[in-house]
């Protein structure tokens, strides 16, 4: 009956969806009066953290084996944990790791599955975004074991300020006849999909020589920068700043879009952002319509101004 | 090389997201069905180009209803040689998943090249479940793939980086933008995929695992609050105080 989470530490430590992910597991286990158990693959510490989300017990599978980030091998890890503890549900995050994982393990547990969901269980029907963000679907899952992979900043924190115990776990890892030859981390910049802020400009701004201020307003608020698909590919920015129904999908607290027309496939990849504000020289740019705060106006006007009243906001 | 390319049908990406019947079914009145973008431009064009470069045959796969036959006519325009269609109804992911991976091991393909994600319901689970019921490797959002010999160079997508990683055939990937560039099919293509092999085959037994209970809409902005041009400040007031977002 229990829940089991699997939390992402393929960085070294929990990832920011790994707190998401035990959050969800954690409220889920608690309305259905059950506990809540995370595994964890590979050298990680602060494990016990995860008890703030209401995770009782962290099973830690150490081996040096995982220590590079194998789908194969994790999903080996996840379904001999839940196995173990009886789990008849198990969640992930909806993100690169999820996305590695969790289908291989409903696959090899034959059990129903739902990714982006948005909201906790209801019965046996959990509500996920489609079509890009544009609606959502109330999907239901049929069989006994259910696997639920959750949308990034889609359900709120609730701390329940607990403590989890870390214990030592092991099972028989399978040959996944896939090596790790290198893994390269783009410098020490933000990540896109895990900022709460994020400033995107689009080819209202003209040229690549003018995204100093992008940069520096990002700076200053401590946020990751993105652009739309046309700024990418003619080479303005790189393509890991994409955003949109073909690039990637993002979900911050906030998004600036400076010089963006807002066409629906650049909104698809944006429309789950909490608050969004548009700064654009056209009162009639689509964008507007999906804004919470607009500036009708010339960016290269406004976005200096504005990195000034920010600096004048945090000091 | 036995190349097996995935393809899935969806809405065009301008397409009006609207429901039917008491919302339980999409609104497909006016909607233009294209081939799932990840599957066109990504999987199967490095599919071609891989076969191009190293000989071999490109085939796409779809389940579906006879319906789905002109968008893979497009895919055969643009140069798959051969297609099949097993014909089922694909309500569940799990359920499409073990018709593809009966289908590819029957056949022992080397690759199953698959998109990240239908643009529909976003699931980003049938690569990874084809690759689990194949007991064969799994590399999602890849961005690249070369190949030397039987031996694939992989680069996908990972949290804030690039992960590369190296297999041997057979495998299942699902692509991710990079890894290759769109194709328009010309004349001679639409001409030739008139008489390309679009084979039939019958699905085999299996449960489906989820079932759509209903759709719904997000609820409208509640519209845009200006500020003037002159007043950034009052912006950044609003997003700090009101929104509480800085
Ligand atoms: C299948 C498909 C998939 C696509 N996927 C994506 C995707 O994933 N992501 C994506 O972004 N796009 C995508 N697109 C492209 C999309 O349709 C738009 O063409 C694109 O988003 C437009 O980019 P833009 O807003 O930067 O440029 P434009 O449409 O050229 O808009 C520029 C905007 O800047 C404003 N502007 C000009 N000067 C200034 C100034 N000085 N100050 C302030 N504002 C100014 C203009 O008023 C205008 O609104 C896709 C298209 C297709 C067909
Ligand atoms: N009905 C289908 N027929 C063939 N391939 C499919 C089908 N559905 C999904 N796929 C493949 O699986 C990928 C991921 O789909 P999804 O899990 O639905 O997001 C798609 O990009 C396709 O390559």
């Amino acid at each position: 009956m229990s829940v089991l989470v699997y939390a992402d530490s393929s960085n070294g430590s929990l990832t920011k969806n790994a707190f998401e992910a035990a959050n969800y597991g954690g409220q889920f286990a608690k309305a259905q009066g059950t506990t809540a158990v995370a595994v964890v693959t590979g050298s990680a510490s602060g494990l016990e953290e995860l008890g703030k989300y209401g995770i009782s017990k962290v099973l830690h599978a150490s081996d040096t084996a995982l220590d590079q980030f194998d789908p194969k091998k994790v999903t080996a890890v996840v379904a001999a944990a839940a196995q173990q503890e009886g789990a008849t549900t198990v969640v992930f995050a909806h993100d690169y790791s999820g996305k590695a994982v969790a289908p291989r393990l409903a696959a090899k547990l034959d059990a129903g599955m739902v990714t982006g969901a948005v909201a906790l269980p209801n019965g046996n029907v959990i509500k996920k975004a489609v079509f890009s963000g544009k609606a959502f679907a109330e999907v239901e899952i049929k069989t006994a074991t259910k696997i639920i992979a959750v949308l990034p900043n889609s359900l709120d924190k609730v701390e329940t300020g607990g403590s989890a115990s870390v214990e030592p776990f092991s099972c028989t890892l399978p040959d996944s006849g896939l090596t790790v030859k290198e893994v390269r981390k783009e410098s020490a910049e933000l990540s896109l999909t895990e900022a709460d802020i994020v400033v995107s400009a689009g080819r209202g701004l003209k040229g690549p020589e003018n995204w100093g201020m992008v940069e520096e307003l990002a700076k200053e608020l401590g946020a990751a920068t993105a652009c739309s698909r046309p700024v990418a590919d003619i080479g303005w920015r790189p393509h890991h700043e994409h955003v949109g129904q073909t690039g990637i999908a993002i979900r911050p607290n906030l998004y600036i879009a400076i010089g963006i027309s807002g066409a629906i496939q650049h909104l698809a990849g944006v429309n789950g952002s909490k608050v969004i504000v548009v700064i654009n020289t056209d009162a009639e740019a689509p964008f507007f319509k999906a804004a919470d705060y607009g500036i009708v106006g010339d960016a290269f006007e406004v976005v200096p101004k504005l990195i000034e009243a920010v600096k004048k906001l945090k000091a | 090389m036995k190349i097996l390319v995935c393809i899935s049908k969806a809405p065009d990406t301008t397409a009006k997201i609207a429901f039917t019947d008491g919302n339980s079914k999409f609104d497909e009145n006016g909607v233009q069905f294209i081939v799932n973008p990840y599957d066109e431009w990504y999987a199967l064009v490095r599919g071609l180009e891989l076969k191009e470069a190293n000989g071999g045959t490109v085939t796409v796969l779809n389940v579906g209803r006879a319906d789905n036959d002109p968008i893979i006519r497009k895919a055969l325009a643009i140069g798959a040689d051969d297609a099949v269609r097993i014909d089922a109804d694909t309500n569940d992911a799990l359920y499409v998943a073990k018709q593809i991976a009966h289908y590819a091991k029957e056949q022992s393909f080397d690759m199953v090249l698959c998109g990240k994600e239908t643009i529909d319901y976003n699931g980003s689970q049938v690569a990874g479940m084809v690759a689990e019921l194949m007991d064969v490797p799994y590399v999602s959002l890849a961005t690249k793939l070369e190949m030397s010999g039987n031996v694939a160079t992989i680069e996908r997508d990972i949290e804030g980086g690039v992960e590369v990683v190296e297999t041997s055939t057979p495998f299942v990937l699902s692509a991710a933008k990079g890894m290759a560039e769109a194709r328009i099919p010309n004349m001679r293509g639409i001409m030739a995929a008139r008489t390309k092999p679009l084979n039939v085959v019958a699905a085999v037994d299996a449960q489906e695992a989820t079932a759509i209970a209903g759709f719904s809409l997000p609820p409208a902005k509640s519209g845009c609050k200006y500020v003037d041009a002159a007043n950034v400040e009052e912006l950044v007031h609003l997003l700090h105080n009101e929104a509480k977002a800085i």
